[in-house]
């Protein structure tokens, strides 16, 4: 297998990029010209010559310390640092004059002086830059020698000669899963406190004391790794330039020799990252620094949240099984195909050609989820495919597709670097998009300033050097009402982009609209009482998103999971067309996937109503596309969404699901009617890593590949097309790809695909707005951002830029609705659910890793106002239940929620949150209403009846035969 | 689907069109049944509709007698 990496310079240039008219300098000699503001160390690097450094690194802000790169420049004094001296026109630079060399040697000598001589058994031997620097300047000698009769003072000895504890020595810090804090080791450049701060915000890590006595720590002298403020997201270890800061990995398994770029599986930031490895060891993931999507920064569950490929509960043979109640049989790939293919056309022959259906993964590749649908409608003959997204951002894909004309966010990432107000709705980015969260940060920290509307006390709210100019804490279900009554204050105080709208809108729709709005029962006084947010407040940040400067909306599930989530939608893209924050940089509206190819899944066709591309099977001239590339007539109908498969197996009309990646047992709402749907079924196959909770209702069972295993991609939120790079074999034998070809020639398909680069192809060859995309493209470009066609051969990073997808832009009328999931005298609470930085979705893949040290139970966040008046006091088992079931966890009192609300997670199947939420969904496409669930709480003693029968049901589901 | 649910998704569709501009609400609540309703569901409602229609919104009422009712499957 050839590794391919792509050849691009990945060396450090010292100090990050400008941008500024052009300076010409003369380095060694060598003329060197520059954008304006560049160091004289990233001048050197841009011309090959490399200065020696140790606190200085392009992924942050020059700090001057360590004086290794020092130089001499002609008419100036002295021997300035060259990561701190801007260039100037005409300066000429010296980087090795006698005087230099001698200066770094003694530098290097000092550091030297106090650093362990252990290089062999070091776990940084190889890759460690303090060692590169001493090669570098040619140190030979220490030459500081201890006063007689004692030790020099030092940090890293344990004891002097004489046998006395050194009090400047620190043990190592092991308290974290993933790296450990060797303070011996630490030559105090700041590298990682820097890192900490300017690339991932989060401001852990100080300095404190003086001179000698400086030293690294997490926050108060107390804190070690784990119970500080540090989040994990590795930004130091991958500062550090020693072996103080060190992936666990790297101690145990050595230094990584070969690496392979591919594209994170957790969630849509979709970061790219260097797989390192030897053999086909994994040995750590590093984020990719020419990665557009993240730009070199990670979290902790794409760098280090791997080991779930390798745990002992990852299933590797097929199983099946004739009924669901008994236990699961190994058996050999041929023999679970026949099984599956001869129940599902079976079922079809009894129950007829729609009786059965797929279920596409989010998790999985473009080409995979391509595939899988294609499946349903080549093979199966019907529509019947739907895909996570209906629970999660359905409503962005008909909100945007009817306001805009396209189901996508409209900005790439690096685009928020130029927005001077940020709104985020219903999102919470340090935890959901962690990567996305650090870059938001460092704008704003920059300035920019921030709105938040959620009913929770997000971290953006208020966390170091970071405070939202508002938050508007709503009650939950009141969205539409919120951003309507923003659009109100836009319409009547004369706030709008007359001249976009006129240019952009249909002026009609637009007229319709600003009478809408402008009623005073849409105005924020209005809507108070609904709504619970002060009008002033409401008024005010609706007045600086239209006259702040470049105004950007980020919004997530908290705006798609409702009853009215597709009108909030399009009241979101109504607010941008109002502000005229439509086709530039630092604007636009922008929905944060949540799993890292939501976009791709939606954009392969996943749906039930539409082929690739968003084209609705409806449409002659674009089943004809498809019915010509597979031979066969489509259905014209519109197929089953996921809620409506379940409900047809209640009724007996749908037997059969394959369903591919995905946990709907613990990920849909209302559990118990999912259990029934499933239950009712004949045939489910889930095609997993693991017995998910979904497979205790399943009769076979393949086993799938990760993303370390398999070639294809994934599209991120901002639409980027990524190469995911198979680094090891699969595990369970096939990519997923293969096995879907597998399952679908079992059932006669006679597909022949050898490698996902032919899928991608056939993509291209049938979707517009993949036409340009092919694995050529994108080996030479690293990515690509659709549409990508002969009109835009490199991609799009910025949408609708002269003109909207649909021509124009449409204003529609949002008027609230109440959900009808309403409080009462007996669920006088609500419900809102959501998700934690350390966990991913159900949990399948992060609880089977040492995240479940920040983790590790679902816990319900309740205000002490609501717990005083039940008696429930901070850590108490509580029972929470809605009128669709009941669970119980312990509490967490807190007043990030408001008074009325509680919040709580869904990635453990113990608690089941999904068991409290109901079968209410949006009005356009029943994207569930997890978002708002009327409940009540009161003081348990522990777990409900209902989790110890589940639990004991999944136990009983589970087992497996031992092999013949 | 229980009757129950089917009315409520369906009432849904009725309420946000209602509020649309313009007089073709009826049309609209028909052409989103019809694309986004799988065969089986659309005849789930013309037969409540055919059996009187309780508690569904009359602009579903209307937009259903505008609608062809989906052919029974061909195997």
């Amino acid at each position: 297998m050839k590794d391919f990496i792509i050849p691009w310079d990945d060396a450090d240039m010292g100090t990050p990029a400008r941008e500024g008219p052009p300076v010409t300098l003369t380095i060694d000699g060598f003329d060197v010209t520059v954008p304006e503001g560049t160091s004289v160390m990233r001048a050197a690097a841009e011309a090959g010559l490399q200065i020696p450094k140790l606190c200085a690194s392009d992924n942050m802000e020059a700090f001057g310390s360590c004086r290794l790169c020092a130089v001499e420049i002609e008419g100036r004094r002295g021997t300035p640092a060259s990561c701190t001296t801007p260039v100037t026109p005409g300066m000429v630079v010296h980087t090795q004059t006698p005087k230099i060399v001698k200066l770094r040697r003694s530098v290097m000598e000092l550091y030297i002086s106090d650093h362990p001589l252990d290089c062999l058994t070091c776990s940084a031997n190889g890759d460690c830059e303090l060692q590169d620097m001493a090669g570098m300047v040619g140190l030979r000698d220490v030459r500081y020698r201890a006063p007689a009769g004692r030790d020099a003072a030092n940090h890293f000895r344990t004891r002097d000669t004489s046998g006395q504890v050194n009090p400047a020595y620190i043990p190592k810090d092991e308290s974290n899963p993933y790296f450990t804090y060797d303070p011996a080791k630490c030559i105090v450049c700041s590298r990682c406190v820097r890192a900490c701060d300017e690339v991932q915000g989060t401001f852990a890590l100080t300095i404190e004391g003086r001179g000698f006595d400086s030293r690294v720590s997490f926050g108060a002298r107390t804190d070690d790794a784990l119970a500080s403020d540090c989040v994990s997201c590795g930004a130091c270890v991958q500062a550090c330039p020693t072996a103080t800061l060190q992936e666990k990995s790297v101690i145990e398994l050595g230094t990584p020799q070969r690496s392979v770029i591919t594209t994170c599986a957790y969630c849509g930031v979709g970061c790219s990252f260097k797989a390192e490895l030897n053999g086909d060891r994994l040995v750590r993931m590093v984020p990719y620094k020419h990665g557009k999507a993240n730009r070199g920064h990670s979290c902790v569950k794409g760098r280090f949240a791997y080991g779930y490929a390798n745990h002992k509960d990852r299933i590797l043979n097929p199983m099946i099984r004739d009924r669901i109640d008994q236990p699961w049989r190994e058996v050999g790939w041929d023999e679970a195909l026949t099984f599956a293919a001869r129940r599902m056309r079976g079922l079809q022959d009894r129950y007829g050609r729609n009786s059965i259906g797929v279920i596409t993964s989010s998790r999985s590749t473009n080409e995979e989820t391509y595939l899988v649908q294609k499946l349903a409608r080549a093979v199966f003959r019907n529509n019947n495919t739907d895909t996570c997204a209906r629970v999660c951002h359905s409503p962005t894909g008909y909100g945007l597709g009817q306001a805009f004309g396209t189901s996508a966010g409209t900005q790439d990432f690096d685009s928020v670097a130029h927005a001077d107000v940020v709104v985020v709705i219903g999102a919470n980015p340090t935890d959901g998009h962690p990567v996305f969260a650090s870059r938001l940060k460092k704008r704003l920290r920059q300035g920019a300033r921030l709105i938040v509307i959620d009913p929770r006390r997000i971290d953006l709210v208020k966390s170091p050097h970071i405070r939202a100019a508002h938050h508007l804490p709503l009650r939950p279900g009141t969205n539409v009402a919120v951003v309507t009554a923003m659009a109100h204050v836009i319409v009547t105080e004369g706030l709008m982009d007359q001249a976009f709208i006129r240019e952009r809108c249909d002026w009609d729709e637009f007229q319709d609209y600003a009478a809408f709005v402008a009623d005073p029962r849409h105005s924020p006084e209005a809507t108070a009482m609904l709504t619970g947010v002060n009008p002033d407040d409401l008024r005010a940040a609706a007045r600086l998103y239209a006259t702040g400067g470049n105004g950007a909306i980020y919004y997530g599930l908290g705006v798609t999971e409702h009853s009215q989530g597709s009108t909030t939608v399009m009241g979101i893209a109504n607010l941008a067309m109002l502000t005229g924050n439509i086709g530039r940089p630092g604007v636009g509206v922008n929905p944060l996937r949540g799993q890292n190819n939501v976009q791709g899944s939606c954009d392969m066709g996943s749906f039930p109503h539409e082929l690739p591309g968003y084209r609705h099977v409806k449409n002659p001239d674009v089943r004809a596309i498809f019915e010509e590339a597979w031979g066969v007539p489509i259905d014209p109908e519109p197929g089953l969404r996921i809620p409506n498969m379940l409900d047809a197996a209640v009724e007996g009309t749908f037997k059969g699901l394959y369903c591919q990646g995905e946990d709907i047992l613990q990920s849909d709402p209302d559990t118990k009617h999912v259990a029934a749907g499933l239950a009712a079924m004949e045939c489910v196959i889930v095609h997993d890593l693991f017995l998910n909770e979904t497979a205790n209702y399943a009769h076979v069972f393949l086993p799938g590949s990760t993303f370390l295993e398999k070639d294809g991609t994934f599209t991120n939120a901002e639409r980027r097309i990524n190469r995911v790079r198979r680094v090891m074999a699969p595990r369970n034998g096939y990519a997923d790809w293969e096995v879907t070809q597998l399952l679908a020639n079992a059932m006669g398909a006679g597909w022949t695909y050898t490698h996902p680069a032919q899928i991608m192809d056939e993509i291209a060859a049938t979707t517009p707005s993949f036409a340009g995309v092919d694995y050529a493209l994108l080996e030479e470009k690293g990515s690509v951002q659709w549409p990508c066609n002969e009109a835009h051969p490199e991609g799009t990073p910025l949408m609708h830029v002269d003109g909207f997808v649909r021509g124009r832009g449409r204003f529609i009328v949002t008027e609230y609705v109440a959900t009808d999931e309403r409080t009462g005298p007996r669920f006088p609470l609500l419900l809102t659910t959501g998700r934690i930085l350390s966990q991913y979705n159900v949990g399948a893949q992060t609880r089977r890793t040492e995240n479940v040290v920040w983790h590790a139970e679902d816990v319900l966040e309740i205000h002490p106002h609501d717990a005083e008046v039940r008696g429930v006091s901070d850590g108490d088992w509580v029972h929470l239940a809605s009128r669709a079931g009941e669970t119980s966890l312990r509490a967490v009192l807190t007043d990030r929620v408001s008074p009325g609300v509680v919040y709580t997670t869904f990635h453990h199947p113990d608690t089941q949150a999904n068991v409290i939420t109901t079968d209410y969904s949006d009005w356009a496409t029943n994207c569930p209403e997890y978002k708002v669930t009327a409940v009540q709480v009161r003081l348990s003693n522990g777990p409900t009846d209902w989790q110890e029968g589940y639990n004991a049901h999944a136990e009983r589901a589970r087992r497996i035969l031992a092999a013949e | 689907m229980s009757p129950d649910k089917m009315i409520h998704m369906a009432n849904q569709i009725a309420v946000f069109f209602r509020t649309q501009p313009g007089h073709d609400q009826a049309r609209k609540v028909a052409d989103h049944l019809t694309d986004f309703w799988e065969p089986r569901m659309r005849r789930q409602l013309h037969a409540h509709v055919a059996s009187g229609g309780a508690g569904l919104d009359p602009l579903v009422l209307q937009a259903a007698a505008s609608m062809k009712p989906p052919a029974v499957e061909a195997g």
